[in-house]
């Protein structure tokens, strides 16, 4: 239960479900931008299937963050009134959805990782995180199905679809580091048994995306220099237009009700 | 009556809030009804979501407040709680049979699709209408959040399946 958090762990734990949740939403927002211009309409309608799922996990994890802060901020309050730097989310799900081959390069390599994060995060202490983590893994496994099998689609289809899948995974490779990083408050939450060790990740999520780029004829990138900064508040300028978009509604009307 | 007779008074109540994206199933078949808590006059019932982003929940919500205050229950609490988190295994036979004869294939009980990603092996879905394994999934999101697209060789009918969740 949330209330039994212990009161130390509680504002690094807000610190964390604040991030999980800001994530969900930033691409729930991305993939929902797709609504009415999926390639073809099966597309369509999972796109926004993808979209929906994110953004109820946002909902959720958000809901939990407010509880755990403890000043009366609901999950609306944290979507629709904070500014830029206060969003902890990664940013390679702040990246504009570019064509079909960038969104489904996102999804796979967001998802794998997302995937593994949650199968963890079902054993957290925190009966709720614990919950909303059970059930989002098997919402996830879908994802993750769905992507890889676009993954091997684009990239053992034509020329064009494999240049642009190549192109995509190249572009967005340096935002997927920090997907693993933690800090010194992380390291605390995973000790007292509330959260994931990022880094315990990686090494099962580098065998699943290396073997779905073998199937898709994608040469893994090399980069030596990865992005970080994200859940410190760093963002690139894309975020801002995306929260402009996303907010003003609810800014230009607060509280209003419908 | 006494509580425990009002706690089954309930239940069977709620038998009549379906969901609306499935209306040949109710919401204590799908086993979204958790527990139903009797205290005087004061009534306390926990629903658990199917999906986090469900979003018949809310429809969901003020029909079970409609029922039971047609009742003459006036003290309805709702609670929305994520754990333990539901499970297609708490579909009850008589749903997942309702749902089949109406062309939807219920769930595989057991293994997830996610559980399947990360241990490998594949899972094998059933056609509704000839119960011929020779399937293929054809979109593995359909109209509504819980369900998939599927087409069968045998019968050559496209259907759809109730994700295992």
């Amino acid at each position: 239960m949330t209330k039994e958090t212990d009161a130390k762990i509680r504002p690094a734990l807000f610190e964390y479900v604040l991030a999980l949740g800001d994530d969900r939403l930033v691409l729930g927002h991305r993939l929902s931008e797709w609504c009415g211009h999926g390639p073809i309409l099966e597309e369509d309608i999972a796109l926004a299937n993808l979209s929906l799922d994110c953004l109820g996990q946002a909902s959720g994890l958000l809901k939990l963050a407010g509880e755990l802060e403890g000043a009366g901020r609901s999950e609306d309050d944290l979507a629709y009134f904070r500014d830029e730097t206060d969003f902890k989310n990664f940013k390679l799900v702040e990246l504009p959805r570019g064509d079909f081959a960038f969104t489904i390069a996102r999804q796979f390599l967001f998802d794998t990782y997302s995937l593994l994060l949650f199968e963890q995060l079902q054993k957290s202490r925190n009966e709720t995180l614990a919950g909303i983590s059970a059930k989002s893994f098997k919402e996830v496994g879908y994802h993750v199905r769905h992507a890889a099998e676009w993954m091997r689609r684009l990239g053992d289809g034509t020329e064009e679809s494999h240049r642009r899948l190549q192109d995509a995974v190249d572009e967005m490779w340096r935002y997927t580091g920090e997907l693993f990083d933690a800090d010194e408050s992380d390291a605390a939450l995973v000790e007292a048994g509330y959260a994931a060790d990022a880094a315990a990740l990686k090494p099962k999520w580098e065998e699943m995306v290396t073997a779905v780029f073998k199937d898709s004829g994608i040469v893994p990138p090399e980069t030596a220099y990865f992005e970080g900064g994200s859940r410190q508040g760093q963002h690139t300028e894309h975020l801002g237009h995306l929260l402009a978009e996303m907010q003003i509604v609810a800014r230009s009307f607060p509280g209003a009700k419908w | 009556m006494d509580s425990v007779e009002k706690q089954e008074h309930i239940l069977s109540l709620l038998q009549e809030v379906k969901d609306p994206e499935l209306p040949m199933v109710d919401i204590v078949g799908l086993g979204m009804v958790r527990s139903v808590e009797v205290a005087d006059d004061f009534i306390t019932v926990v629903l658990t979501p199917t999906y986090m982003g469900c979003p018949a929940m809310k429809h969901i919500e003020d029909d079970v407040r409609r029922v039971l205050q047609a009742a003459g229950f006036d003290h309805v609490n709702l609670k929305k709680v994520y754990a333990p988190a539901w499970s297609s295994d708490w579909i009850s036979e008589d749903a997942r049979a309702k749902l089949k004869e109406m062309g939807i294939a219920p769930p595989l009980a057991g293994q997830t699709t996610a559980q399947l990603l990360i241990q490998g092996g594949s899972d094998n879905i059933a056609c509704p209408f000839c119960d011929a394994t020779n399937t293929e999934l054809r979109s593995a999101f359909g109209s509504t959040s819980c369900k998939a697209l599927y087409y069968c060789h045998e019968c050559h009918q496209p259907f759809e399946y109730f994700k295992c969740h």
